[in-house]
């Protein structure tokens, strides 16, 4: 009865053009692979034309990094770094609004979440590293921690501003030259991000960004002058990733997949619950390494959370991500779509119950409207593998005990969500989770100081806080 | 609650009527529901608060919001004068524009009660008033049913009636729930709106229990606030109260209504909060019947909003009718 | 043989006992299932003792006793891991002249050098014993995060390490090794040095009456490069110290390893053992976990 009017953001606020190149040396440049087509997944059309590299692009933008770390960053006092890390920042807040355009065009999240999620938080990555690089004798890693050298850096298309300074700022404050690559379906952010690092007028050679699908990821984790890896991405990747640094004495830092367990206690608040359900799981539906896609209930209160679930999940509005109103945008592409269909219909094959959101989903474009599958068992593929769509399992169980055994069961570890009134089963069910990052009584929260990063398949080593120094230092 | 001296009105379904069996099956109730969150509940008002609500969608905000809008005066300096020109208000809000939706309500002291009901005679817009020794509660049962009757036999169609907080807050539960049940007997048939006092119940956990309190005892709305406390409504209050409505209903079958009041003075605030009771409590809940505003001030802001968006530019005070 | 077979308390008079090397699993003194021994000799090639000579299903069951070990060791408090540990030190301090004929033997130095290097080792459980409870102090933190939440980070525990023991230092490398790994709740799976074995298996006697909980160190002897590529695939394995890896073998070993993505301890070129260490092999197996809560009323 009350439909809310199209809000969009207009796409013009974006500044596209047709064409996008890479940037080495601090000069933006045509690489010599095949040019690449990025799409819109919200509408399917071609957003524009960006050059990709060929492994001598590859190699001219490891020689200019290790260029720039040996004659310029790895020598400036960390006083001067940190001034050009912090301009850095502050362009990424005076741009943010075409920065949200453009991610939520190129990549399809709504625009609410790359306007208040992924560019402020983006912008707040490379406050917080400018900071640490004139203190890092405060580390706690010795008195005068050594850079690295040259990091190459490989990162995932979910949240492709926001993972590029994840990357980008501590290296840089740590004193480390950059080279990274940006997932083949959303390049168009970083390439902004390069244009304000030549704004910032960093050195030349100190970042480079390039462009390409996974054989210039491989040949940019492979080069020989590379000094440290780091990788957002799936496990299977990281794994192969891993396996190709052995023996190789470089250091490497690994973001992988996860399949984490939100923990709802029958003295959960309940709301709040299940706001924190939705949340996990639908959040850049669901394209999120630490989503909540595995809910284990417990039995006394299953069916009247999953019932205020359905209502809750059948308000969330899935459509035009450059709409102010959209809950939940485009699936990143069609290869990806058809992996949750995949998933989703092993669901229904091995008996699992599928509910899913009667909202309407525009004719073009990739959508795939909100599911819940309840009466899963662990046994299935939807309770073990990643789906990385807006998917979720309900699981019960009727102790505590059941609940941390079930969560914890998996082989991988990045993130988990308990939900409890009680204190003292927050930080018990907290200490046993075998994860990364635990929130209780909220999920998906996200800041420069605090250290993510996962246990087991889901990865080594930390980003964010003093922690995350580490993986950037000669430590 | 020993022996209650009233049945509550409703038919209970057995969960509920158990609740209300005694003192301690009461208290055990109340405090067995879910917490609140306070992080998370704000959170969410403030993430349906960023609603964009253009056009059309929100020209029927518009008019919806003024068709809910319980016009209100209660100051100690209310006069029949002002009461006579805050009804005519209430019938033509906007003279300019006669297919302005009327408001629900006028709400006013009991004494001003006749007055109103003169002036609105056969225009189908509701009396309020508010009784029970309001704002503060603070005086004898039989003075507060006596208030009640005092407005109800005036020809006031809707009570604004306010919890003992003291007694509330000092977990006398019983206590509050009979008052209520009295009040709505005092009622008769007209319609009972119980004012929880958000302001003053400290914790969203109070607020939810309060909720379910003045629904047990058979309030027909639960209301925010008395404007008299600051803070008065609050989104993520309101927020709280549409759970308990809706949940309420989930439980009964039953359609209850909330009231924010106090402090919701422009379109953007109120548009806010019809968001949030199409989300949260959801669009059968967008009727004068089941949702009102209390204020004073809204109805102007509404009106020259709705200009606006009628002549394609900006509006000003001077345009609208000070009243 | 008798002249270089240690048996400390030997009398002109009578035969000594000699004293039969065997595993250490799960708190028990096993055999090898596979039945096998192998010979050690000193450093002039001497025959010093049989050692048992661990198989793949030792280092399985070793690798299940470390997992059934790791609950209760992770989850004892930091006070206590520093008193047991610190109690091997006690108990080590008792049997130090043992331990120096084991390793002037098997590392042939002389007495003088190897009582300084069972000294150290025994101050290298000493200085662990005292990390313990300070570990989390020093590496996890209360993360000022811009809402209203509390964060904060703590280390915990990797899990189940193998751990391939420096082969040329065989008593203080080991400790240094492995003391680290324990101290902070991990369970420990070591590889002792290959043809040094012997501190190891007396390090393991040690243990065993040191109040440390069976399983939270077993101890293979044997060859180094027939076991290690088990443990570096073993799913249930999370992580691997190369630092005792034949050269040669230890791109192989990473590789296996990457197959549940383990945490690799990489072999620092020439680790100098005698001096104090620094927290690198602490932090190689920790995991920081970030805990958020909202705060509100």
């Amino acid at each position: 009865m009350w439909e809310y009017a199209p809000a969009p953001e207009s796409r013009d606020i974006a500044n596209l053009k047709p064409n996008y190149r890479m940037f080495i040396d601090g000069e933006f440049v045509d690489g010599a692979g095949e040019p690449l087509k990025t799409v819109n997944p919200g509408t399917e059309e071609v957003l524009a034309e960006v050059s990709t590299a060929a492994p001598a692009d590859v190699d001219k933008a490891v020689k200019a990094a290790r260029r720039a770390y040996d004659r310029v960053w790895g020598k400036m006092p960390g006083s001067e770094r940190a001034k050009y890390i912090f301009r850095i920042a502050r362009l990424v807040q005076e741009r943010a609004r075409e920065l949200a355009v453009l991610e939520s065009l190129d990549n399809g999240k709504p625009i609410k979440e790359s306007r208040d999620v992924d560019v402020p938080t983006a912008a707040a990555h490379f406050f917080y590293h400018a900071g640490w690089a004139d203190k890092l004798g405060y580390a706690g890693y010795g008195p005068d921690p050594r850079p690295l050298g040259v990091a190459g850096q490989v990162i995932p298309w979910n949240f492709p501003l926001l993972m590029a300074a994840w990357k980008i700022a501590p290296a840089l404050a740590t004193g480390n030259t950059v080279v990274i690559k940006p997932a083949e379906t959303t390049p168009l952010s970083a390439l902004v991000l390069a244009e304000i690092i030549q704004q910032a007028d960093l050195p030349p050679g100190v970042v480079n960004i390039l462009a390409g699908a996974g054989d210039v990821g491989a040949a940019v984790v492979s080069h020989p002058d590379v000094d440290k890896v780091a990788f957002t991405g799936s496990t299977e990747v990281g794994r192969t990733i891993q396996r190709q640094l052995a023996g190789s004495g470089r250091k490497l830092t690994l973001e992988l997949g996860g399949k984490a367990a939100n923990i709802v206690f029958d003295d959960a608040p309940l709301d709040q619950a299940v706001e924190g359900i939705v949340n996990g799981i639908f959040f850049n539906q669901g394209h999120v390494c630490c989503a909540g896609s595995r809910l284990l209930v417990q039995e006394s209160v299953a069916e009247e959370l999953l019932e205020k679930l359905h209502v809750r999940v059948s308000t969330l509005r899935v459509g035009d991500p450059l709409d102010k109103n959209t809950d939940v945008g485009a699936i990143n592409s069609r290869d990806q779509l058809t992996k949750i269909q995949e998933l989703v219909e092993s669901g229904d094959a091995e008996g699992a119950q599928r509910w899913t959101s009667a909202c309407p989903l525009p004719d073009k474009g990739f959508y795939f409207a909100p599911t819940v599958f309840s009466n899963v068992s662990q046994t299935m593929r939807i309770a073990r593998e990643e789906i990385f769509g807006p998917v979720l399992s309900v699981l019960t169980f009727r102790t505590p005990d059941e609940a941390v055994a079930k969560a914890n069961n998996t082989p991988y570890g990045l993130s988990a969500g308990i939900w409890t009134e009680k204190g003292s089963r927050i930080l018990w069910a907290a200490q046993k989770m075998r994860a990364g990052v635990v929130w209780a009584n909220t999920f998906n929260r996200f800041d420069p100081t605090a250290p993510f990063g996962g246990y087991q398949e889901s990865g080594f080593g930390r980003e964010g806080g003093r922690t995350g120094l580490e993986a950037y230092l000669d430590v | 609650m020993a022996a209650p001296t009233t049945t509550p009105p409703a038919q209970l379904p057995p969960a509920l009527a158990d609740a209300v069996r005694d003192e301690a099956s009461l208290r055990r109730f109340l405090h067995g529901l879910p917490g609140v969150d306070q992080v998370g509940v704000e959170q969410r008002a403030a993430g349906l608060g960023t609603r964009s609500i253009k056009k059309a969608s929100k020209m029927w905000a518009i008019d919806t919001a003024i068709g809910m809008v319980d016009l209100t005066t209660l100051e100690g300096a209310d006069t029949h004068g002002k009461v006579r020109s805050l009804a005519a208000k209430a019938r033509r809000p906007d003279p300019d524009h006669p297919d302005v939706p009327r408001v629900a309500a006028v709400c006013v002291y009991p004494d001003m009660v006749a007055t109103a009901v003169e002036e609105l005679r056969g225009t189908g817009i509701d009396i309020a008033s508010v009784a029970t020794a309001f704002p503060s509660g603070r005086s004898s049962l039989k003075v507060k049913l006596e208030d009640t009757a005092y407005a109800v036999e005036a020809g006031a169609t809707e009570i604004d009636m306010v919890i003992d907080r003291g007694a509330f807050l000092s977990g006398r539960y019983g206590q509050v729930f009979d008052e209520i049940v009295q009040v709505k007997h005092a009622c008769g048939d007209a319609h009972l709106k119980v004012i929880l006092e958000t302001g003053e119940l400290a914790t969203y956990d109070n607020v939810r229990r309060a909720s379910w309190l003045g629904l047990l005892a058979g309030g027909d709305f639960i209301k925010t606030s008395t404007g008299k406390v600051s803070p008065a409504a609050t989104l993520p209050v309101t927020h709280v109260m549409l759970q308990a409505v809706r949940d309420w209903h989930t439980q009964t079958g039953e359609l209850r209504g909330v009231k924010p009041a106090g402090g919701i003075r422009t379109t953007k605030d109120a548009i806010k909060y019809l968001v949030a009771v199409h989300e949260v409590a959801g669009p059968e809940w967008l009727t004068p019947a089941l949702f009102r505003f209390g204020a004073s001030t809204l109805l102007n802001d509404l009106l020259m909003q709705r200009r606006t968006q009628l002549e394609g530019h900006y509006s000003g005070p001077d345009y609208v009718t000070v009243d | 043989m008798s002249e270089n077979r240690i048996s400390l308390g030997k009398t002109e008079n009578r035969i000594a006992v000699a004293k039969t090397y065997k595993l250490y699993i799960g708190g028990a003194f096993p055999r090898s299932e596979s039945g096998r021994s192998y010979p050690v000799v000193d450093a002039k090639g001497a025959f010093l003792a049989n050692a048992a000579q661990g198989s793949r299903k030792d280092a399985r069951d070793a690798v299940a006793a470390a997992r059934k070990a790791f609950p209760g060791w992770s989850g004892a408090t930091a006070y206590n891991r520093g008193q047991v540990l610190y109690r091997v030190a006690e108990v080590l301090e008792g049997r130090r002249e043992q331990f120096i004929a084991e390793v002037a033997a098997g590392e042939g130095v002389t007495a003088k050098k190897a009582q300084s290097l069972v000294d150290a080792a025994i101050d290298r459980w000493v200085w662990y014993a005292g990390w313990t409870d300070k570990v989390a102090t020093v590496l996890g933190a209360s993360n000022p995060v811009a809402g209203p939440y509390f964060s904060f980070s703590v280390p915990e525990p990797t899990g189940v390490v193998a751990v391939l023991a420096p082969q040329q230092s065989s008593l203080l490398g080991l400790v240094s090794a492995v003391a680290p790994v324990i101290a902070t709740g991990n369970t420990a799976v070591v590889v002792t040095s290959q043809d040094r074995p012997l501190p190891a298996v007396t390090l393991a006697e040690v243990l065993a009456t040191s109040d440390l909980p069976g399983g939270v160190v077993n101890v293979l002897t044997g060859r180094t490069a027939e076991m290690a590529p088990w443990l570096a695939s073993h799913a249930d394995v999370n992580a691997l110290d190369l630092t005792g890896a034949p050269e040669s073998a230890r791109a192989d070993l990473e590789r296996a390893a990457a197959g549940t993505v383990k945490r690799v301890l990489r072999a620092r070129p020439a680790e100098d053992f005698t001096r104090e260490p620094d927290l690198a092999r602490l932090r190689a197996f920790l995991e920081t976990k970030t805990v958020w809560h909202p705060v509100g009323v």
